[in-house]
């Protein structure tokens, strides 16, 4: 077989070879660790048990008890705070819906900010969930809108739109996700879970309200600035790589509060409340006031719904 | 059976052996190629360590590269298959050689396609959670994970196919019907389903008009089905020219004639989309216009898509004279084609869906130098792969590689 061989080669001799393989097979190797050298900065490996934890649905109470106090344990190690983290379950007979007075809102930003700061949104790359369009009067049209308005509020001939997630109820985000990562809870919230998203933007892609991010980058928030109020599928610290949006501030809307975002705006033009009942405010707009929803004909069936008084 | 095990690792040894054999030229080419995947990797670990905000993508843009090249990479491996259709289908001879150096590389762009999605993980770690039984798939429901199917389902049709083919011309004997024509015919439809499977992905949003428009997937055969070939046609020549295989120059005007029909196709369709866009004249129309004339100040693309359309019509025009029949015009239009594809697939069809964002937002995309070299380094290993498979490959073909005892025979 090696005579064959070196026959074929056509008369480059063999020990010359092996030894030309020899060398070329050392600096491949020495390159190879070169060229991996990055690696050693990564900080964030997931432990075993983050790597191998299952999906959010395949977790025992036990399992996610233990799963709770290892992020307590992190978010203590990383932020000095024992966070008070919780699963709160949807409440039966409930499902969540937005009235926001398209009218009253004076794009002051309030809400992005209470938002940021409640759902523990990395400052640095900064991250937000609601968008304010400042919007010329006699359009709806998003692509005339101003998305980086500064200076006196609100501006004559001017309304103001904010856009966050729009907790659609035929969600085409939850339709994308390959690996079942983002799905729609019984109170009609679509949740995110952090620990098992792998980072595709497929939802991203196809959500028609801009209402998900990305984390590109490690996300940093101020130890001191840490909102220890958490729940596991809303506003608990997240990894990079992966997407993460409003949930309806769903850790204090599930325990009878309101979202941060409508607990802060001065107009009050922020309604929230139980779709479901009849006599809930909501529920009452949505009967009585000139309602619309954002990009009807996209046929995602918001529970976010926008009105005028009149 | 056990025996027959043995053979075939043999076999495979013996292939692999053949790697580490070669000129000057082939060393010096396997060398570039591996110094340009290493580059590739250690960019690639640096966005594994930092996140992916060492790209140019955002949460306006959030595709760029890597998905526009996996779009171009699923056409070319789809298109190698194509050639299998002549000659099994219509039972024309013709392209019988080169069958399964096109399979060959459908298998290493495949792995280009899965290399390219995973360089676009924010969660790489995380990629058993899409693994079947284990993970937890979408499926039916999201496209996405029918693509997971169908790209790995592909992927070992193509290996068996050619791992069986090739085993049968070393050993001498005459391949078992069983054994690869019903894969081949489920081959022919899975290359059109991966295809189009990708198409979907796209025109299944029906938050991003652009994209949401039924034409979408024929174009991508079109567009596909005039880069694959035209590939093939450079790859055939330098494999004749440096190795002893024969390949004819009539096989060679058969791939012409594919690629000709399907790039007057593809300009037609093209055609057709741009009218509908800018006939209608819709609020739509704000991506096409960002794409071609730039939207509000904002010209990001406009280069990117003139230089493909006048590629595009460059290599349309020479292949439907008579001049691209001498293989030095031909080459020429290959070349322009599939970069003008390249561009048109990518830069063209996946970016300006993102801009203006679904808000209305303009953020512009550039891709960062750390991204380049990504994309650059699995180019490479993928163009070190097909070397691999065809030096692994050919000796065979030519008959110089025979089970030890055989006599090294002929060309077959
Ligand atoms: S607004 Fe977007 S993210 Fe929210 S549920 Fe609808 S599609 Fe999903
Ligand atoms: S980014 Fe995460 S949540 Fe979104 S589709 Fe991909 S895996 Fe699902």
């Amino acid at each position: 077989m090696n005579d064959e061989e070196r026959e074929l080669d056509g008369g480059s001799g063999g020990m010359t070879r092996a030894a030309f393989l020899a060398g070329a097979a050392t600096s491949a190797v020495a390159a190879t660790a070169a060229a991996l050298a990055p690696l050693k900065d990564v900080t964030d490996l997931p432990s075993l048990e983050e790597f191998l934890q299952q999906h959010y649905k395949e977790l025992t109470p036990e399992d996610k008890a233990a799963i709770l106090e290892r992020i307590s344990k992190q978010v203590e190690k990383d932020y000095g705070v024992r966070p008070n983290l919780t699963d709160q379950p949807p409440i039966p007979g409930v499902e969540f819906g937005y009235a926001l007075n398209i009218g009253r809102c004076i794009g002051c930003r309030k809400c992005v900010y209470a938002c940021v700061k409640e759902n523990n949104q990395s400052r640095d790359p900064q991250l937000q969930y609601i968008r304010v369009l400042k919007m010329r009067k006699g359009s709806i049209d998003v692509e005339t809108s101003d998305h980086h308005y500064e200076g006196q509020v609100p501006e004559e001939g001017f309304y103001y739109m904010p856009v966050q997630c729009h907790q659609c109820r035929k969600a085409p985000c939850v339709k994308a996700c390959p690996v079942k990562a983002t799905w729609q809870e019984p109170d009609g919230v679509v949740v995110v879970d952090y620990n098992w998203c792998i980072g595709c933007r497929y939802c991203m892609a196809a959500c028609p309200y801009w209402a998900r991010r990305f984390n590109f980058a490690q996300p940093e928030i101020p130890a001191g600035e840490l909102n220890p109020d958490m729940g596991y599928l809303s506003n608990r610290p997240r990894p990079k790589g992966v997407v993460e949006k409003c949930t309806f501030c769903l850790h204090r809307t599930r325990n009878g509060k309101y979202p941060a975002c409508a607990e802060v705006c001065p107009t009050g033009s922020r309604k929230f409340g139980n779709l479901l009942d009849p006599e809930s405010e909501v529920s009452q707009i949505i009967k009585n006031k000139r309602v619309y929803v954002l990009k009807e004909e996209v046929g995602t069936l918001p529970r976010f719904y926008y009105y005028f008084d009149l | 059976m056990i025996n027959d095990l043995k053979d075939y690792f043999v076999f495979v040894g013996r292939c692999l052996a053949k790697t580490i054999e070669g000129d000057w030229r082939y060393f010096l080419w396997m060398t570039a190629l591996s110094a340009v995947t290493l580059l590739g990797l250690n960019a690639y670990c640096k966005q594994f360590a930092s996140g992916l905000m060492v790209t140019g993508m955002s949460d306006q843009v959030s595709w760029g590269l890597y998905i526009a090249n996996f779009t171009f990479l699923v056409g070319m491996a789809a298109a190698a298959v194509m050639l299998v259709i002549p000659v099994y289908v219509y039972k024309d001879e013709t392209l019988h050689d080169v069958v399964i150096l096109g399979e060959l590389l459908a298998v290493a762009v495949i792995v280009m396609c899965l290399l390219f999605v995973t360089a676009d993980l924010g969660r790489p770690d995380r990629f058993w959670h899409m693994v079947p039984g284990i993970g937890k798939f979408n499926w039916p429901i999201s496209m996405l994970s029918w693509d997971v199917i169908v790209l790995n389902g592909y992927l070992a049709l193509n290996a068996h196919i050619c791992g069986y083919l090739v085993y049968m011309v070393y050993c001498g004997r005459k391949p078992a019907k069983m054994w690869y024509l019903p894969f081949v015919f489920i081959a022919i439809f899975w290359a059109i389903s991966i295809h189009t499977v990708t198409a979907f992905l796209y025109v299944g949003l029906g938050g991003r008009p652009f994209w949401n428009s039924a034409i979408v997937a024929p174009r991508f055969l079109a567009s596909a089905f005039t880069a694959g070939p035209g590939f093939l046609i450079l790859t055939l020549q330098f494999i004749r020219r440096l190795t002893k295989y024969q390949v004819s120059d009539k096989a060679l005007m058969m791939l012409r004639s594919i690629v000709q029909v399907s790039m007057v196709i593809n300009v037609f369709l093209l055609f057709c989309e741009l009218f509908k866009e800018f006939y209608t004249d819709s609020a739509h129309v704000a991506s096409a216009k960002y794409l071609f004339f730039g939207l509000h100040g904002h010209f990001g693309l406009v280069p990117w898509i003139w230089t493909a359309m006048a590629l595009d019509a460059a290599a349309l025009i020479l292949l439907v004279l008579p001049l691209s029949k001498s293989l030095k015009y031909l080459d020429l239009a290959c070349v322009l084609a599939i970069v003008g594809i390249w561009i048109e697939k990518g830069m063209g069809m996946v970016i300006p869906a993102f801009v203006p964002s679904q808000l209305g937002e303009i953020v512009e995309y550039f891709p960062t130098l750390n991204e380049w070299l990504i994309c650059g380094g699995i180019w490479a290993f993928g163009l070190l792969l097909y070397t691999l498979f065809l030096k692994m490959t050919i000796p065979v073909l030519t008959g110089d590689l025979r089970p030890a005892g055989a006599a090294p025979g002929g060309p077959h």
